[in-house]
């Protein structure tokens, strides 16, 4: 029983209600200087965007294999059995690979802070806990972000591209995109439109198996290559021995 | 002893004295104010020069250790200590390079308590920090000598084995492994530089530029040090050098035939012109120099080719750290003076170093055969004799 969250384009107003409960949520300074700002920050988790009047939400996709989990070195990051990807602020040693790794482009940096931390949505694991709905799916007063079971999302996705097939672009961004996210997006244009990076090229593979599938060989090569080095080692030392001996051998048959 | 100021004398002042100020903005300031690295560029100058080219001009050392100690290549000999002395220093100053770029250095120790198994990573941190102990091993007996301690000597000769074996087997991994950190961006750095193959380019120009290094630093130190310069080491390292450019040469030329992109490298773009900078440097210049016979026997020839395998393979790692994202991010990233005037205070923090312990440590002594492991021949003519004994052995078959 994992949570998501489903952003249906479509049904958003560009009210920004979510922008400001998230700010709140996470205590964040929101005003209409960073209502008016276009870009995700350490600041602003979540933003609405707004094209040919058209609007899309930008957010943490909380991967099911999450990249920035997999790079970082001291376990910053899990994904929770309930859906977010959380960040563990005091493991973190600040290499900022998760935000080099993210397809996404989600981790952003406190870079003015002489102690910086990675900035995320982490998708309210405390309101979930409780038993609650995000903060931005709470306030949304035209249900264009819903949170609910994962799988349930999933259907009724799929179930309002089957109703309204005119309404919308026909795909459910995020369902399988690297592997699959705990967030998805409905809209009546492609995704890629507003920044998304596009299906075609983020692929289906989930982005630790790029890097698992050098990492699980390790264990095995480091016997191996041990062995090869030391008998290598071996050898050209015993070619030593054995010639110093033999020029002994020699050297004492001459006298 | 009186303190003359000579030309560099001068320009390390300089250097240092920028550093400091850079340095001060980094820690009190914040990594916003002292470089140009934003949310769309973390990773910038630091993490590209500083680690990934830092670790790449320290590969001299495991060369030099497993050409002499694991194959015996005993002409080597006299530039095991200087290579190693290079590689250490190398390291540590790797070290603090990343005490700058880190956001929170100051937890870094978190590394060995809060592993990631499957952060590459992590496994090129636990490499650097194990490596660098085994370097400081290495390097010890210069210092042992230089104080004439006999015993600790005879002690590290005991391990030296398994000290050989483990730093080889340490730069295996994560020379290679500097290469699989980007192997998780195949959307975001160019198709030029990413590919499947990087942990074995990575690891191929670490042994080409180890070999560059050596002949580069054995030159240069003859001149500042007045050295006489070892020819015949030269010239094996050349030849070495010359092979090590093929085959990293073919590997590059496989990769873009099995991707297709043979003819997308010779289209003009940004990209492009950035990669033939690269390749030029790399293998043309240096290949075209190493194939004539002559050159290979002339210290200037080798000196200039080793220069351009150097800087080839900076601008190698550059790209891939620095150049290969612009497009994906779709601006410009250029480091601010201050990230500069840190990385030289690091470099020029190098060359100092060196010196001082060239100065008062024997690494281009002549008692080095004291820290040779035993069982090596003492003189020339018994190792003529031992090279030429396999091939006496079996012509008695």
């Amino acid at each position: 029983m994992s949570k998501a969250i489903l952003y249906d384009a479509t049904m958003c107003i560009g009210c920004k209600q979510c922008e400001g409960a998230c700010a709140q949520q996470n205590k964040l300074p929101y005003d209409d200087t960073v209502a008016a700002e276009s870009v995700q920050s350490a600041h602003k988790y979540t933003v609405v965007l707004s094209k040919d009047d058209k609007f899309m939400r930008r957010l943490c996709m909380h991967c099911e294999k999450p990249a920035c989990a997999s790079v970082c070195p001291v376990g910053a990051f899990h994904k929770t059995a309930a859906g977010p990807v959380v960040y563990d602020v005091w493991k973190c040693i600040g290499c900022r690979y998760c935000m080099v790794a993210c397809v996404f482009a989600q981790p952003k940096y406190e870079w003015q802070s002489l102690n910086p931390r990675v900035r995320k949505c982490i998708m309210c694991p405390d309101r979930i806990a409780a038993g609650k709905q995000t903060a931005c799916a709470e306030i949304c007063p035209t249900g264009a972000t819903k949170f609910g079971e994962r799988d349930e999302l999933i259907a009724e996705a799929k179930d309002r591209l089957r109703q309204n097939p005119s309404n919308y672009f026909p795909y459910i961004y995020g369902l399988n995109e690297v592997g699959g996210t705990s967030v998805f997006i409905l809209s009546s244009q492609k995704a890629e439109e507003y920044g998304y990076p596009s299906p075609a090229k983020i692929g289906d593979i989930p982005m630790p198996e790029y890097t698992g599938k050098v990492m699980e060989r390790i264990p095995d090569f480091i016997p191996v290559w041990t062995l090869v080095l030391g008998g290598i080692y071996w050898v050209s030392h015993r070619r030593d021995e054995v010639a110093e001996a033999e020029a002994e051998e020699r050297n004492g048959s001459k006298r | 002893m009186k303190f003359k100021l000579t030309f560099w004398r001068a320009v390390f002042i300089v250097i240092m004295g920028l550093g400091l100020y850079s340095s001060f903005i980094r820690y009190f300031r914040g990594l916003g104010a002292v470089s140009n690295m934003t949310d769309q560029f973390p990773w910038g100058l630091w993490i590209g020069f500083d680690c990934l080219c830092g670790v790449m001009l320290a590969a001299g050392g495991f060369c030099m250790v497993g050409a002499v100690y694991l194959f015996n290549v005993e002409k080597l000999h006299a530039v095991v200590r200087p290579a190693v002395l290079t590689a250490f220093l190398g390291y540590v100053l790797f070290i603090v390079g990343l005490l700058f770029d880190l956001g929170r250095p100051w937890y870094i120790w978190h590394q060995l308590i809060y592993m990631n198994p499957h952060s590459v990573m992590f496994e090129v941190g636990m490499c650097v920090m194990t490596y660098t102990t085994v370097l400081f091993f290495e390097f010890l007996p210069n210092v042992f000598e230089a104080l004439n301690w006999k015993t600790p000597i005879k002690w590290i000769k005991k391990i030296y084995p398994v000290l050989i074996v483990a730093g080889i087997l340490l730069s295996t991994l994560h020379q290679s492994s500097l290469g699989s950190l980007y192997l998780i961006m195949p959307s975001k750095l160019h198709p030029f530089w990413y590919s499947p193959a990087l942990p074995f380019f990575f690891f191929g120009s670490a042994v080409a530029v180890g070999l560059a290094m050596t002949i580069f630093e054995s030159t240069q130190s003859a001149k500042v040090f007045g050295r006489q310069l070892e020819l015949p080491v030269l010239v094996t390292l050349g030849g070495a050098l010359l092979v090590a450019l093929w085959v990293n040469a073919l590997l590059r030329f496989e990769d873009y035939f099995h991707r297709g992109l043979l003819r997308a490298i010779f289209k003009p773009s940004y990209e492009a012109y950035f990669l033939w900078l690269e390749l030029t440097l790399t293998f043309v210049l240096p290949i075209a120099i190493l194939s004539f016979k002559k050159a290979r026997l002339s210290p200037q020839w080798l000196y200039l080719a080793s220069i351009f395998t150097v800087l080839g393979f900076i601008t190698n790692r550059l790209n891939i750290a620095l150049i290969g994202f612009e497009t994906y991010v779709g601006h410009h990233y250029v480091p601010k003076w201050t990230e500069f005037s840190i990385t030289l205070m690091i470099i020029a923090m190098g060359f100092a170093l060196f010196g001082v312990a060239v100065r008062y440590l024997p690494i281009f002594g002549d008692e080095h055969e004291q820290a040779v492991p035993a069982r090596l021949p003492r003189n020339e003519v018994e190792a003529a004799r031992a090279l030429a004994s396999p091939v006496l052995t079996h012509a008695g078959d």
